[in-house]
């Protein structure tokens, strides 16, 4: 959170924000199913302007051997921002944000993926952030879970994620770039969406108890928005590989 | 890039179906796959594109910063090639700083657009000695089923084809095209196994080739890069048959780049 230039107002007089939308609206989501060849799982979200590609790799053995564990399946996600994906070109490899990212998305996802039926495995997961403009975590997780089913692991369910945050003193849905920089507060939070259990939950910024609780119940419906969105894409890529062997 | 394995009963089908003049992918020796260009996709990048080769799938992106020029060079910008081999791209991949495999596929590429001059350094100088542009050219393997040198090469010529300068970012004017001085060349690469040579290998064939020759080609037909590489060897017949599918492929190839960043006949836009 920034400090905002005096002039620059996030909410014009008719409740429309900086980008035309509605406090309530998402940005236009596109998600495609197993866009990439050599893994065994993956999935391309395009989330506004964010463009993000999520792979998936196992489940394999643990190697090195000592690293196993016996009781669960190990699950390593990797958050990698490309170098040309920002304004100002980013160094290759991963510093301090993308390591915390990494851990946070990798612990939301652990928790759905049936861990204890694949002991001594590894599940890789690949997030590359092509073209970043806010709110790539969330968009990132969710092309993760996308591309985790697609790669066939056993799941309690399909994990969604989405941001709600305040920008000149409303509570509103996915923010954008703009409105990270200069709004008062970001929450990124992901769900499990049969349940609505949360599987990640962060927040920078300012909110009262009522903003709050406000916030996760935009969040959440915004969730499940992407959620069927999840799903059908899934479904497409399905509906068209059997409809390709029944020719 | 050849950890990658392939079983012993495999190797001996591709060789018999060589000797019957087949290739695992259905495709003739001389037979490119199809290739899609793409350009100007990440809008954070000063010019990107996206290059499908077949399963293969290359991004790149060009940054513009500014810098100090090298004290050899004061009044020329400077060209950055990097390549990251992620490990989306396939299972052999690890993360990390870049390997023996990334640094000579970003050397490459570079050398390619270097030597031949593709960009005018000179016109990216901003005060002799003092400021320049530097152009980082990023080479990220998206997806790998072979022919990483054709696939970046071509991805990173399409992209600088269509980048700007960020002029308006630095509060100097207006963005203008980045400066194109020659006419960029066309990499085009050959493996041979089990007596045969094929174009535009896909990953098993680069698993199992003997020797694998790259050869670009100018907009004339002429020749401006070679690179062999691998144990086996050619013969002098085999290379002149090489030359000529180079510079009848690179012509084809061309066209489709000419196509994608909207140069027609090779003159700027």
């Amino acid at each position: 959170m920034s400090k905002k230039p005096e002039d620059l107002k996030l909410i014009d007089e008719n409740g429309r924000r900086i980008d035309g939308r509605k406090p309530d609206e998402l940005r236009p989501v596109k998600i495609k199913a197993g866009p990439l060849y050599r893994a065994d799982g993956s999935c391309y979200i395009e989330w506004g302007n964010n463009k993000i590609l999520a792979a998936v790799y196992g489940p394999k053995e643990t190697l090195p051997r000592h690293e196993q564990h016996p009781l669960k399946a190990i699950v390593n996600a990797r958050y990698n921002m490309a170098s040309f994906s920002v304004e100002e070109r980013k160094r290759p490899g991963p510093d301090r944000r993308s390591i915390e990212i990494s851990k946070v998305v990798g612990e939301a996802l652990e928790h759905i993926i049936l861990v204890e039926k694949l002991p001594r495995a590894t599940i890789d997961i690949n997030i590359e952030v092509l073209d970043a403009d806010a709110g790539t975590r969330c968009a990132g997780l969710t092309a993760a879970a996308v591309a985790l089913a697609d790669a066939g692991i056993p799941m309690r369910d399909i994990p969604v994620a989405c941001s709600a945050g305040k920008v000149d003193g409303q509570v509103v849905l996915d923010l954008c770039k703009e409105e990270d920089n200069y709004g008062e507060a970001d929450m990124p939070v992901a769900i499990a969406p049969r349940k609505k259990e949360i599987l990640l939950l962060q927040m920078d910024g300012h909110l009262t108890p009522q903003e709050f609780d406000e916030a996760l119940e935009l969040a959440i419906k915004g969730c499940e928005i992407v959620s069927k969105l999840q799903k059908e894409a899934l479904l497409e890529k399905y509906i068209k590989e059997v409809g390709r062997e029944n020719e | 890039m050849s950890e990658s394995v392939v079983s012993e009963i495999k190797r001996k089908y591709m060789h018999k179906l060589a000797q019957a003049n087949k290739r695992i992918d259905g495709r003739s020796f001389n037979e490119y796959r199809p290739l899609r260009i793409e350009t100007g996709i990440i809008k954070k990048a000063e010019g990107s594109a996206k290059v499908e080769l077949g399963n293969t799938k290359i991004l790149v992106g060009i940054k513009l910063e500014q810098g100090e020029p090298y004290p050899d060079t004061p009044d020329s910008g400077v060209l950055t090639t990097n390549a990251e081999l992620i490990p989306m791209a396939s299972p052999e991949f690890e993360a990390g700083p870049p390997d023996e495999n990334a640094i000579e596929l970003a050397r490459v590429v570079d050398r390619g657009i270097r030597e031949t001059e593709v960009i005018d350094l000179e016109k990216l100088c901003i005060e002799p000695g003092e400021k320049v542009w530097i152009v980082f050219i990023d080479i990220h393997v998206l997806d790998y089923d072979g022919n990483l040198f054709d696939a970046s090469s071509l991805a990173a010529i399409a992209a600088l084809l269509t980048a700007k300068v960020p002029n308006e970012r630095f509060d100097m004017g207006e963005d203008e095209p980045l400066p194109i001085k020659n006419d960029p060349p066309i990499s085009c690469t050959f493996v041979k196994y089990g007596g045969v040579i094929a174009v535009d290998p896909c990953l098993e064939e680069e698993i199992i080739a003997e020797a694998r020759l790259t050869v670009a080609t100018d907009k004339d037909g002429n020749i401006r890069a070679m690179q062999k590489g691998l144990s086996g060897s050619f013969t002098i017949d085999e290379v002149r048959k090489i030359i000529k599918a180079a510079v009848d492929n690179g012509a084809r190839i061309r066209k489709i780049l000419n196509e994608s960043t909207g140069r027609e006949n090779g003159k700027e836009n």
